[in-house]
């Protein structure tokens, strides 16, 4: 199956979700972020002027993906980074590790949409069948 | 097929329903829902039912799993949702608290008039939206080190009023005097510190805001002076927020560790959002010790944006501040966990109470309200859309005996965010509450378009259900004229 969509955006009364695609769990995994940011801004606007790693252990599959949200969200609240490409180096079921590349968020130049408080567990699938599908729902 | 919750519920009274045990196998208490008839056409289209079965699952839960009419789905918890759990050998969950800990509203009086403050409404918004830092990716004013971030965690509202802003009787007419006891800075994350020093003084972006609001209806005149509300026409002033990247990344790293302690712990549970870890246990009085340091937190953070609001009346209106009498009428929070006394079947016990978009509200003669208010009752506060209205109430004895001392938060949305964006674009929305008389300022028309009056309920209906079901009782009703957004 051709995977043509990276990712879609879910509707929820009080918040909002997302369901990304891959081929395989890095591919998702990627898709899944981007789709965050999307919500958080146009990532067209976006530049890669910077660069951070990251390095994750989980107990789980649903808790390595929950947690590697949160860990751009984090980033995005703490040092204002907008991240707008991801490289995943390394993942397994319980540890990742991967490269975000984007640019410090700036009001001349980016529009800030959603608020994103955390990626939550709540109604979290992760489905492997003909490729993989990721649904997550945020707290905004 | 929107009539089906009328083959699950069991209708106690025109405002009390309730789900049975049988609804779902492992639910050890029955839900219990405070709405009309006609609302819960909409809750079980939410599958919020779902919601209040599944927290009937905690362990040490007592009596029932509540939701309060504003009830909508959240995740893990209803929001609207009431929990109240054993110390002794119940849980506590970060995910009945919420994300954002210690979210809550604070009323503020001022003597000036609906016809003073509309002569100078452009200005007065202008001048509060440019001293009161807000919006996504907006950074405070307050440049804390790491060790005074420390200090508001312990101290709360009292560490920002001894630095000058604010006064003392703001500490007194707030909930827990602005400071909750047992919070610890050591149970709190790097990560969460690194996030909370750039936020504490800011409004914050999604659903908060700043509202200049007239007195429009009064339902009970004594006890309205009693909180300094005089007449109708009077302006007032809503601050609604929390505790911002603070609070929710505490919550992200608590649900994190709880749902390992499920594991250790042996807790059965329908979703991984209610983890939780028995209240006596090292994980859960770090979890309490942490939502405490995110509690004043809040608190710290209302104090300074009500020291810059007044400092904005002051401006605006060329008058003092002690001139304009902006005396604080109370300060509730709607996101937290307590630990409270009730009585249960006759005995005295200590409850973990959760209040996950649900306001306390106890009644007259409490010891824990201030003494001002020992002889009406707790002030509730409780926001409604940007455009409408909203209203001030007190809580009762009758909220003592059935919610754990607690009632409704606001209206709850309607629409979903997307929804509203699709429908709506934000110049429209500015547009047509420019023509209602009230005048907006917002971070970004998207926000704008999201928090329309349209995607919210009415929130006169939720506020109706809980005054004829006698868990807070309306003593004021005002409409907004000005708003500040995120």
């Amino acid at each position: 199956m051709l995977m043509t969509k990276e990712f879609e955006i879910l509707d929820h009364t009080a918040d909002v979700g997302i369901i990304a695609y891959g081929a395989d769990m890095k591919q998702a995994f990627v898709n899944a972020a981007k789709g965050l940011f999307s919500l958080i801004t146009n990532l067209s606007d976006v530049d890669e002027a910077l660069r951070r790693d990251i390095d994750l252990t989980a107990a789980d599959e649903e808790s390595l993906l929950v947690d590697w949200l949160n860990e751009l969200v984090y980033y995005f609240d703490a040092e204002g980074i907008l991240f707008k490409r991801f490289e995943i180096i390394e993942l397994d079921d319980t540890h990742l590790k991967a490269r975000g590349y984007g640019e410090k968020a700036d009001n001349t130049k980016h529009e800030l949409k959603t608020g994103v408080k955390a990626a939550t567990y709540h109604m979290l699938k992760i489905e492997k069948n003909n490729g993989y599908r990721l649904q997550v729902l945020f707290d905004i | 097929m929107t009539s089906r919750w009328k083959e699950i519920v069991k209708k106690i009274d025109d405002y009390r329903w309730e789900i049975p045990t049988s609804y779902k196998e492992g639910m050890s208490v029955p839900g219990r829902i405070f709405s009309s008839e006609s609302m819960l056409d909409h809750i079980w289209e939410e599958h919020a039912f779902e919601q209040v079965a599944n927290v009937a699952f905690l362990p040490g839960i007592v009596r029932y799993s509540l939701a309060m009419p504003d009830i909508h789905w959240g995740y893990g918890f209803p929001i609207g949702g009431v929990a109240a759990t054993r110390v002794k050998d119940g849980v506590v969950s970060p995910g009945g608290v919420g994300f954002d800990i210690n979210c809550g509203v604070r009323l503020v009086r001022t003597n000036l008039t609906e016809e003073e403050v509309r002569a100078r409404i452009e200005p007065l918004v202008n001048e509060l939206f440019y001293n009161i830092p807000s919006g996504l990716g907006s950074e405070g004013k307050i440049r804390a080190s790491g060790k005074e971030l420390d200090e508001v965690m312990v101290m709360g509202s009292r560490w920002a009023v001894e630095r000058g802003y604010g006064l003392p009787e703001d500490i007194v007419a707030t909930e827990e005097s602005g400071c909750m006891k047992g919070a610890r800075a050591d149970k709190v994350s790097a990560k969460a510190k690194k996030r909370g020093l750039p936020q504490l003084g800011t409004l914050g972006s999604g659903n908060h805001f700043l509202e200049v609001a007239v007195v429009d209806e009064l339902y009970d005149r004594d006890a309205a002076r009693v909180m300094g509300i005089e007449d109708l026409g009077q302006v007032l002033l809503l601050i609604h927020t929390g505790s911002r990247g603070f609070g929710h990344q505490i919550c992200s790293d608590y649900v994190e560790l709880l749902g390992q302690a499920v594991k250790k712990y042996g807790i059965n549970l329908p979703d991984r959002q209610l983890a939780c870890a028995p209240v006596d246990s090292p994980e859960g009085k770090d979890y309490l010790a942490a939502m405490a340091s995110a509690a004043n937190y809040a608190w710290t953070n209302r104090q300074f944006i009500l020291h810059w609001a007044r400092e904005s009346f002051a401006k605006v209106f060329n008058k003092s501040q002690a001139e304009l009498e902006m005396r604080q009428i109370y300060d509730v929070c709607h996101n937290i966990a307590k630990i409270e006394n009730y009585d249960i079947d006759g005995k005295p016990e200590k409850l973990c109470v959760h209040r996950k978009g649900a306001t306390r509200a106890f009644p007259a003669g409490h010891p824990d309200i201030p003494e001002v208010y020992r002889g009406i009752g707790q002030p509730v506060l409780i926001p409604g859309d940007m455009g409408r209205y909203s209203f001030v109430a007190l809580g009762t004895e009758a909220a003592m005996a059935e919610t754990f001392g607690s009632t409704c938060h606001g209206a709850g949305r309607l629409k979903s965010r997307g929804a509203a964006k699709r429908s709506l674009k934000g110049a429209d929305v500015a547009r047509s509450l420019a023509a209602k008389g009230i005048t907006v300022k917002a971070g970004s028309m998207a926000s704008l378009a999201e928090e329309a009056p349209q995607a919210y309920k009415d929130v006169s209906e939720v506020v109706e259900i809980t005054h004829q079901a006698g868990i807070s009782l309306k003593v004021a009703k005002t409409r907004p004229i000005g708003v500040i957004k995120g």
